[in-house]
């Protein structure tokens, strides 16, 4: 797209989603949002700050503590014909609603032969680095990629903040929005319109020809930095940012991976049947004969998060991991 | 409430209608010419009878694992609900659903459920859509006695009436949780004892008489539909046959004589002698709506055994939905 100068104006990916929302709740009366403290409060990140004073209480919803009722809230007001979006506040909390999110939304459709359409988002934060421990840490995208009838996308910057977002609540499917606690604050250049970054399509954040790194959400930022530290060794990575994770676009990677003829796939979840065991396993079914040195992966230990913050830095994948990880693979 | 003959003959037809499909449907399954688990509604059929006859085309009704008898209560049409139960390629769910999960979103019948519980939240989502649209529509959840025990539906409960949304909930309390009876699972003897912990009003009713569940029901659908918010309904009612299918396992759970007591009270016997006495309907008029339904029955257990099997391809399709828009 054509940046012009009215268009290269910078906003926090936090401010990108909730001008987003506001932009499609003004275009489709159809959109509603709900969810724990989303309301009066604007939400515990501030994500829906001043939403409810312009679209009140029926439009911009506050809620119970209650996981279960709210995804099965937007379920229902789905499959009867509006466009909701639920919130669930922490990613760790749909444990708490997985049976409305894995057997009820993500089925529906199927289960009733077609007949129903779920134009459902539901809204989450992911990741760690805030302390937040165990229970408000986790990343657990590759539990909702392994249930077929749930898109999923995890937006890396404050553009695609707000164009997946947008993107999710146009889409007649189940869609979970993942945000990034800890991108919150990272601005970035958004436009003032209202579009959409497509569901399913990677991005090549930073072209390069030594080796492919597969990322997406907050490990794309640190994976540019592990690429800038490892430039000034002659080593060009070529940073993928997936940006939606479900479905993958698993074309982008293998060809990437065809011209590099290495890959490693980062991601901030526990490498442990991570997303990078999927992509790893499909690249060596499609690029086999291609690649230099089996598939490298970068992810959490296999540990909950812990809360000390020394503790933490241990636990979550940085520049220097992601550097190293790369060595590791092309034999530095 | 003086009840018309209409309405009167309306549910009768509506009773008898669940009572022939179910017992063809476990006949069926008794002789192996249905897939999967079958949860039969014989017994209960005042209840969705009773309810569904109170509500319009419009309102919205979600189901149980028993799902069979709300669906012919909201108008299920028999001949693609017996093709669903056979698996086949014209049945309600083009057979990828089956008995657990038929449903008829054009009946406003958002589907049986799997999921103990799992579809309490979904119709609480049907009535927030009614009250934002302000369509005066209302949702009505079916549940038994067993899901009042689970976290989804306490949930939605409290979230309907924090909401204050046009929802009635429907407690089919059949004194067991599959093969376990209630007390052994619940320290109250009412369900309904639950309603107040959400601030909605709750009544008890006789499930096995269908005018007493109408009535209690068409009150809570005008408040609902009048903005007044949710309210509980709990019928006491009887399962007449197994958990799943008409016998399955022989398990020895209940005493004969509990279900030969309750079977005395056979909704449809009940409300027949009240229809003969009344003059509304005498013996052989009945005999006649029986004749012709399971007629209907027969037809409908051809045209699903004629009926295609599902193209292997389609296993793949309906996944997802198509571009947005």
């Amino acid at each position: 797209m054509t940046v012009t100068e009215k268009e290269a104006r910078t906003l926090a990916y936090g401010a990108a989603f909730n001008e987003g929302l506001r932009q499609i709740m003004e275009e489709d009366p159809d959109v509603f949002f709900a969810g724990e403290d989303v309301g009066k409060a604007g939400g515990v990140f501030g994500s829906f700050v001043g939403l409810n004073e312009t679209f009140g209480d029926l439009r911009a919803v506050d809620t119970p503590i209650s996981e279960q009722a709210i995804v099965g809230l937007g379920i229902g007001a789905a499959v009867t014909g509006l466009r909701p979006v639920v919130d669930v506040m922490f990613m760790d909390f749909m444990f708490v609603a997985m049976d409305q999110i894995a057997n009820q939304a993500a089925k529906l459709k199927y289960m009733f032969g077609g007949k129903a359409t779920l134009p459902l988002t539901i809204t989450t934060s992911a990741g760690a680095g805030l302390s937040a421990a165990a229970q408000h840490s986790q990343s657990l995208e590759a539990m909702l990629c392994h249930i077929p009838g749930l898109k999923v996308v995890m937006p890396s910057n404050p553009y695609d903040a707000k164009g997946l977002l947008v993107a999710c609540i146009r889409d007649n499917n189940p869609t979970v929005y993942v945000k990034n606690k800890r991108l919150l604050g990272l601005k970035g250049e958004v436009p003032e319109d209202l579009y959409e970054v497509p569901i399913g399509v990677a991005n090549i954040v930073r072209p390069g020809s030594s080796v492919t790194v597969v990322t997406y959400g907050r490990m794309v930022q640190e994976s540019l930095k592990a690429a800038e530290e490892l430039a000034g060794e002659g080593v060009d990575c070529e940073v993928i940012d997936l940006r939606t994770v479900q479905p993958l676009d698993i074309d982008a990677v293998t060809t990437s991976a065809r011209k590099t003829g290495n890959i490693v796939v980062v991601h901030e979840a526990v490498r442990f049947g991570g997303l990078g065991a999927e992509i790893a396993s499909q690249v060596q079914e499609q690029a086999f004969d291609y690649l230099d040195a089996p598939v490298g992966r970068v992810g959490a230990p296999f540990t909950p998060v812990p809360f000390s913050p020394t503790l933490e830095a241990e636990y979550v994948p940085n520049a220097d991991r992601i550097t190293e990880g790369i060595r590791e693979t092309l034999g530095m | 409430m003086q009840l018309s003959d209409d309405v009167l003959l309306d549910m009768h037809h509506r009773m008898v209608r669940i009572r022939h499909f179910e017992e063809a449907a476990g006949r069926l399954a008794e002789e192996s010419r249905l897939p999967g688990f079958l949860h039969l509604y014989v017994g209960e059929e005042a209840v969705a009878a009773g309810v569904c006859a109170a509500l319009t085309d419009d309102d919205q009704i979600s189901s149980t694992h028993r799902g069979h008898g709300h669906l012919v209560a909201k108008g299920g049409d028999f001949e693609r609900m017996m093709a669903e139960l056979m698996g086949k390629s014209t049945g309600y769910c083009k057979g990828k659903g089956g008995s657990m999960h038929i449903c008829d979103l054009d009946l406003g019948m958002l589907g049986a459920n799997g999921i103990v519980g799992g579809g309490v939240p979904i119709a609480v989502g049907a009535g927030f859509a009614n009250k934002y649209r302000d369509d005066g529509r209302v949702s009505v959840v079916f549940f038994g006695d067993g899901a009042s025990n689970i976290g989804a539906f306490h949930e939605a409960a409290n979230m309907a009436a924090a909401l204050q949304l046009p929802v009635v909930f429907v407690c089919e309390n059949n004194e067991y949780g599959e093969f376990t009876p209630r007390d052994r699972t619940m320290a109250i003897t009412d369900v309904v004892d639950r309603a107040a912990g959400y601030g909605m009003p709750g009544v008890i009713v006789d499930g096995m008489d269908v005018v007493a569940v109408h009535e209690a029901a068409a009150e809570a659908v005008d408040r609902a539909r009048s903005g007044q918010g949710p309210s509980f309904l709990e019928a006491k009612t009887y399962r007449f046959y197994n958990h799943h299918g008409i016998q399955t396992l022989g398990m020895k759970y209940r005493s004969d004589e509990e279900l030969a007591e309750w079977k005395k009270r056979d909704p449809i016997d009940l409300f027949e002698a009240r229809l003969a006495e009344s003059g509304v309907l005498t013996a052989k008029d009945a005999e006649a709506v029986h004749e012709r339904v399971a007629g209907e029955v027969e037809q409908a257990i051809a045209f699903a055994e004629e009926s295609p099997l599902p193209e292997v391809e389609s296993l793949y399709e309906d996944v997802y939905s198509g571009v947005a828009q």
